[in-house]
Formats: structure tokens, C-alpha cells, sequence
């Protein structure tokens, strides 16, 4: 059952990611190309000329049928990889993708070691109250210890 | 053995946030670090050099290969309205002074190249033009806006006043004597 669900998840994600390689919107491109000159803005968000003059490049683009990979190609061409919002995944880049993930990751792993210390912690306390540690009374002491606590009861 | 790693661990994290700490602060004092900044302190550094893909022709054009010569170095971009009435200016300086040890080049930034040649067209460019799309001169020159003018003596070093705007006929005839002279 657990795996369908993945399947299907996976199919969900996967289909609208592929259209948007071929067929790719001026909208989402816009939110994703960097305005070289109004860093760090998209050209989605600036007025810039020469934002507005990509933003004409990306329709023609989309317009003469080019992919989504396509057309950043181009961009990257002109303009360098950092005309991409988005960190590339390779070499030094794919530094930025990894590093908030061994954070999260890291992140879990100590918030975990300190509850499993915390829970152990507790437990060693517990565990160590007088009642349940040391040796047993001598039975000598615990019949006169009875004797006193009968009289105080009486 | 415990009270050990936490310790290492707090050595470690009192260095990191040192280490971030004396970056900003190394950023913070660098960052006006340029040739534009030192030449408003009264200074002449060396050109920043660069080898960039020429626009004009096929190659490339390396900046260290014109020492020896006069450089009056232009920043420019197609999409830069105060670039279309400066560029006649300096084609006619071109002309004027080509044969004399001079060299007007055009770098083209943060520009689709199509364009920029589309407008050397336009303005009849003859001087050489490279381009630099992803704007790797903008940091070293401490560029702001466009068109901006450098004047780079023949030994390579930036003399006379940087221009920021559109450059005058008489700036660029004054600046390209600094440059010769020096």
C-alpha cells in the first residue's frame, strides 16, 4: 500500500515536471532568471531594461519551441550560470543544495542524542531512588523498624 | 571522556563563529576595494586585467597585450540609453586618434551579445568591442552604472579621471594626452 503511494506521489511530481521542461511558462522562467544588473532581484520583480529586454528573449524563446533547458542554456551563455537562481548541481554548487541538508540532517541527529540522553538520564535516576538500591535490611533491624512504625500507627 | 567532546565540541563552535565573525568583517572593510575607489583616493593603480571574446572579430583580446599603447577603456551596454549619444563621441576620438599609439576598446557588459552587435551596427562601431556578458569587470572597476571611461597609460596603470556617464569630447582628448604622456 505504502508503495503506491510512493508511486503515485512520484507520477504526481514527476508529470508536471516534464511539461514544464517542454513546455515551459514565461512566468516560472521570470521567477527563476536573476536580473544581472539588480541582483539580488529576478527579472521577474525589477523594471530594469535590460530585465525587460529577458524577459522579450524568453518569450521569443518559448514562442520558436525551445525546452525550459534549452533557454537557460542560452541565458547561461550570455550571461554566466549565475544568471540562475538556482544553484547548478554539480562541483562546487552542488555544495548549496547539500550543506542545508546535512543541517537538517545534523540537526535531527543531536536534537535526538540529547532526547535519548535525557530519557536515559531519567531513567538511571529512577532506577537509582533508595528504595530500590543497596543491599536488604538486616532482618534483625527491619522487625524492630516494623515494631516503631506499628507503635507510631497505634 | 564525555565532559571532553563537549568541550572539543564548544572550542569547535567558538571557532567557527569567530571565523564567520572575522569574515564579515574582512568583507566589510574590502568591499569598496576597487580601482574606481582607489582612484578617487588619489591613487593610479594597474588596470585590472581581463581576456575577454571580441565582438568585433573572431577571438578573444587580452587587456595585458595592449601595454605599450594608450588605452581609453570604454563599459557600455546595448540596453544603456546615455551610451547611444556618448558612442558618436568616441568613434570620432577613434579616428582621431588611432594612428597615434591610442587604442579605443569597448567592453560590452551584462549584455546578450546579438544586441550589442546589432547596435555597434546601428552607431557605425569601428573601434574594437569584447564582451563580458557575465559581468567579471564589474567588481575589479567598481562599476555602478553605464557607460563608464577608463584611461590606462602605457604601462598599464589608470591615470587622468574616471569618468562615470556619458565622456566628453574635451575629457577624452585631455585623459588620452595624461595617458600618452605618462
Amino acid at each position: 500500500m505504502r508503495r503506491i503511494a510512493v508511486v503515485i506521489a512520484a507520477l504526481a511530481f514527476a508529470a508536471p515536471a516534464a511539461a514544464s521542461e517542454r513546455h515551459p511558462t514565461l512566468a516560472e522562467l521570470e521567477d527563476e532568471v536573476m536580473c544581472p544588473v539588480c541582483k539580488p532581484e529576478t527579472i521577474a520583480q525589477s523594471n530594469a531594461p535590460l530585465a525587460q529586454r529577458m524577459k522579450s528573449f524568453i518569450a521569443g524563446r518559448i514562442a520558436a519551441g525551445d525546452t525550459k533547458s534549452q533557454i537557460e542554456d542560452k541565458l547561461v551563455a550570455q550571461f554566466g550560470r549565475s544568471v540562475l537562481a538556482s544553484p547548478s548541481r554539480h562541483g562546487f554548487d552542488l555544495l548549496a543544495w547539500l550543506l542545508p541538508l546535512l543541517g537538517v540532517v545534523g540537526g535531527a541527529g543531536v536534537i535526538g542524542l540529547l532526547a535519548w540522553r535525557w530519557s536515559r538520564s531519567r531513567e538511571t535516576a529512577t532506577a537509582g531512588t533508595p528504595a530500590a538500591v543497596g543491599p536488604p535490611l538486616d532482618p534483625e533491624l527491619e522487625r524492630k523498624l516494623d515494631d516503631e512504625l506499628r507503635r507510631f500507627d497505634d | 571522556m564525555a565532559v571532553r567532546v563537549k568541550l572539543v565540541a564548544q572550542a569547535a563552535a567558538v571557532v567557527l563563529v569567530a571565523g564567520l565573525l572575522a569574515l564579515l568583517v574582512w568583507k566589510l572593510l574590502h568591499q569598496d576595494e576597487n580601482v574606481a575607489g582607489e582612484m578617487r583616493a588619489g591613487k593610479h593603480p594597474s588596470a585590472p586585467t581581463f581576456v575577454l571574446r571580441r565582438l568585433d572579430r573572431q577571438g578573444r583580446l587580452d587587456l595585458a597585450s595592449l601595454r605599450g599603447k594608450a588605452v581609453v577603456l570604454n563599459f557600455w551596454a546595448s540596453w544603456c540609453d546615455p551610451c547611444k549619444q556618448e558612442t558618436p563621441r568616441l568613434e570620432a576620438a577613434w579616428h582621431r586618434w588611432r594612428g597615434r599609439g591610442v587604442v579605443l576598446l569597448g567592453v560590452d557588459v551584462l549584455d546578450f551579445s546579438g544586441d550589442a552587435r546589432g547596435f555597434m551596427r546601428r552607431y557605425h562601431v569601428s573601434y574594437p568591442v569584447v564582451h563580458d556578458g557575465g559581468g567579471t569587470t564589474v567588481g575589479p572597476y567598481g562599476l555602478t552604472g553605464y557607460p563608464e571611461t577608463f584611461f590606462v597609460d602605457r604601462k598599464g596603470r589608470l591615470v587622468g579621471r574616471h569618468v562615470a556617464g556619458p565622456v566628453k569630447q574635451g575629457e577624452l582628448d585631455h585623459n588620452i594626452r595624461l595617458a600618452l604622456r605618462s
